[in-house]
């Protein structure tokens, strides 16, 4: 079989601190407990500038500067680590500012219901105006008209008709309601899910041009975030996918969103590898945006510890499959790994399923695995927290697991850890993290032949919804490509057709011989 | 600890009695699995929930606390391998603390 | 020790979640009363 490729991946990082204070739902909770909050007072005291949150290590590997190799080499504490001379250009993405994104809001809202304040509004213009991968994105003029005005906004969110946007502590626009009543449409709602549909917007436009994939090649777009969007008679109907890829030109494409809470990505990765390699889609993207909801979740324990409030980054990113062009990492479409819903919710259980099970399908042992990337969650955001080394618990499974199978002695575990382990360094963006944020430098260190393979493991908490107990999981491998697309597709019928004419023709000539 | 468990275990506690009632938990680190024992003792010390200043008194364990007491082939498979993973010792004294 | 009582479960999805630890308290003769399992990530 001819195994579908990872052709590409873009990265895409958005700082919003003052989305953190007055939309992220540890500070909204809180809010509405108690409005002389000691948190609330503090919180705006750790708020870091944009120039820190660029040479912030994990960001920079995040965006492709740095590999997780060289995070390992940095000292903890990160934050007190800045990278030198760190861009906010990466070579997988970028890392943007508040005011900009703001300007995106309102370029990909589609029914008029962001405002923003004159001034700002043509200043975020001229800046998005002249920005390199942006400048020529559908709809820009939308920031040329329109422009509201403080007394407007004001009003609209003192009386509950719109969310605030703030940049730098300024009111300066806000997100309408899109419906009188509809719960489904409310501005808390419309305000999330347009945050999610720029900032996967602008990870699509970084796909599009830091590789060669062009826009109208985009025949179907997989969208793997965690929101939802409809109204009240159909809540989640969708389609964040085509709305996204709309604003990037992909005239050619339809697409849909799947769902598994973090596991999102990883699910939509594997069906967008069986479309391609199906030969239904050329060229199919599988993206997502950040959620502003989960900004700041853990800043309590972050001022309480003294510490920045971390966790003012939005992420996303876009990854491009396509069909094996005999040079990109194959994904192994033979070894899928999933947690079967009568697979147990112990953690060796889920491993198994996970991990396990699709290398004894691939004829691997755990240790063939060159590197693993499961919740890539950086520790420094978790682990004062009381949440712990997301990455490396993992890690640990994936060892003790190998320890039971009888893969690895225990006395080595460890050492196996340093060998396929990494430090986490994405956001804590709920399916950001999850298995992706290492595709695109698994594919540079596979394509460098620092590595042959890596497994990308997505993993979710079903029972948040409230409607099952259950966990979700699943795993792909990718792997170096043989670089002979037809000795992976095995036999074909033209090649049969020539030896069958190449056995009689010699038969025919011993016949002839021999009379 | 998350809020709404946190109103949970108050109304099964003023249902079973703190005698009859007992908290079984499942923390990957100290820290968490003790402020989780903690609440559910003395109260919330975050005082962030229903159980701020509530002492219900009720008894916490880890999971690995009670190994002796479960079928030795279910927690083999249900828990042995998370032996390797977490920090046993660690979590063990930190929960005992709250138990007084 | 827990033979006839009572149990609540606090599970973590990073520990040891709420439907393994049930299995395990109810061959400990426990009637669990209530299970969850939290995710803090």
């Amino acid at each position: 079989m001819s195994f579908p490729v990872v052709k590409g991946a873009a990265y895409a990082l958005i700082q919003a601190t003052d989305m953190l204070l007055h939309h992220g739902t540890t500070q909204t909770s809180e809010l509405r407990k108690n409005q002389a909050s000691e948190h609330l007072e503090k919180l705006p005291g750790h708020l870091r500038s944009f120039q820190d949150a660029v040479s912030y290590p994990p960001n920079q590997v995040y965006i492709g500067n740095l590999s997780p190799d060289d995070l390992k080499e940095i000292p903890r504490p990160w934050f007190q680590a800045p990278v030198a001379g760190a861009s906010r250009n990466g070579k997988y993405g970028e890392i943007m500012p508040e005011d900009e994104f703001l300007g995106l809001m309102k370029i990909v809202d589609a029914f008029d219901l962001v405002v923003l304040e004159e001034e700002f509004q043509a200043g975020v213009k001229e800046k998005i105006a002249g920005h390199p991968v942006l400048k020529d994105i559908k709809d820009l003029d939308k920031l040329s008209k329109n422009p509201g005005n403080m007394e407007e906004i004001s009003r609209l969110v003192d009386g509950h008709l719109a969310q605030p946007m703030y940049f730098q502590g300024k009111l300066v626009g806000c997100v309408k309601k899109a419906h009188e009543f509809d719960e489904a449409l409310s501005d808390h709602v419309m305000f999330e899910n347009l945050v999610g549909k720029a900032s996967a917007v602008f990870a699509l436009k970084l796909l599009l041009a830091k590789t060669n994939l062009k826009a109208e090649e985009v025949e179907y777009i997989i969208e793997c975030s965690e929101e939802a969007c409809g109204d009240m008679n159909q809540r989640g109907g969708g389609n964040f996918a085509k709305s996204i890829g709309e604003m990037c030109g992909c005239i050619n494409a339809t697409g849909s969103d799947t769902r598994s809470f973090c596991a999102g990505p990883a699910h939509a990765l594997v069906e967008a590898a069986a479309l391609a390699q199906a030969g239904i889609y050329k060229n199919v993207v599988v993206l997502a945006g950040g959620a502003s909801a989960k900004l700041g979740m853990n800043s309590k324990d972050h001022v309480k510890k003294g510490l920045p409030a971390l966790e003012d980054m939005l992420g996303a990113f876009a990854i491009h499959i396509a069909e094996n062009d005999g040079e990109s990492p194959i994904i192994r479409t033979d070894g899928v790994g999933r947690h079967k819903i009568g697979s147990g919710a112990s953690p060796q259980a889920v491993m198994t399923a996970i991990v396990a099970d699709p290398l004894d399908k691939l004829g691997y042992k755990i240790p063939d695995i060159d590197r693993y990337s499961a919740e890539m969650q950086n520790p420094e955001i978790t682990e004062p927290a009381g949440a712990g080394d997301v990455p490396m618990a993992n890690y640990k499974m994936i060892g003790a697991l190998a320890v039971k199978r009888g893969e690895l002695e225990k006395a080595d575990l460890m050492k196996a850890v340093g060998a396929f382990g990494m430090p986490g360094f994405a956001p804590t963006q709920g399916h950001i993290p999850s298995g992706v944020p290492f595709i695109g430098h698994a594919c540079d260190m596979i394509r460098a032949g620092k590595i042959s393979r890596a497994m990308i493991i997505g993993k979710g908490s079903l029972f948040l919804g409230r409607l099952t107990n259950l966990f979700d999981g699943v795993s792909f491998v990718i792997e170096k490509n043989s670089g002979n697309i037809k000795e992976e597709s095995g036999i074909s019928k033209e090649e049969i057709r020539i030896m069958i004419g190449e056995a009689m023709r010699e038969f025919a000539q011993r016949f002839r011989n021999e009379s | 600890m998350d809020l709404e468990n946190q109103a949970r275990i108050k109304e099964l506690a003023e249902k079973y009695g703190n005698e009859d009632l007992i908290v079984v938990l499942g923390g990957a680190e100290a820290e968490a699995s003790g402020l989780a024992a903690e609440t559910v003792s003395t109260g919330d010390p975050t005082f962030a929930g229903p159980l701020s200043g509530v002492s219900l008194g009720l008894k916490a364990y880890h999971i690995f606390e009670l190994k002796e007491e479960v079928d030795a082939e279910v927690y083999d498979e249900q828990i042995s391998m998370m032996e390797m993973v977490l920090d046993v010792d660690e979590i063990i004294k930190e929960v005992k603390t709250y138990r007084g | 020790m827990l033979q006839g009582k009572k149990v609540a479960i606090l599970g973590d999805r990073d520990g040891i979640p709420g439907p393994a630890i049930e299995e395990c308290v109810k061959t400990a003769g426990a009637e669990v009363v209530f299970s969850t399992t939290e995710c803090f990530v």
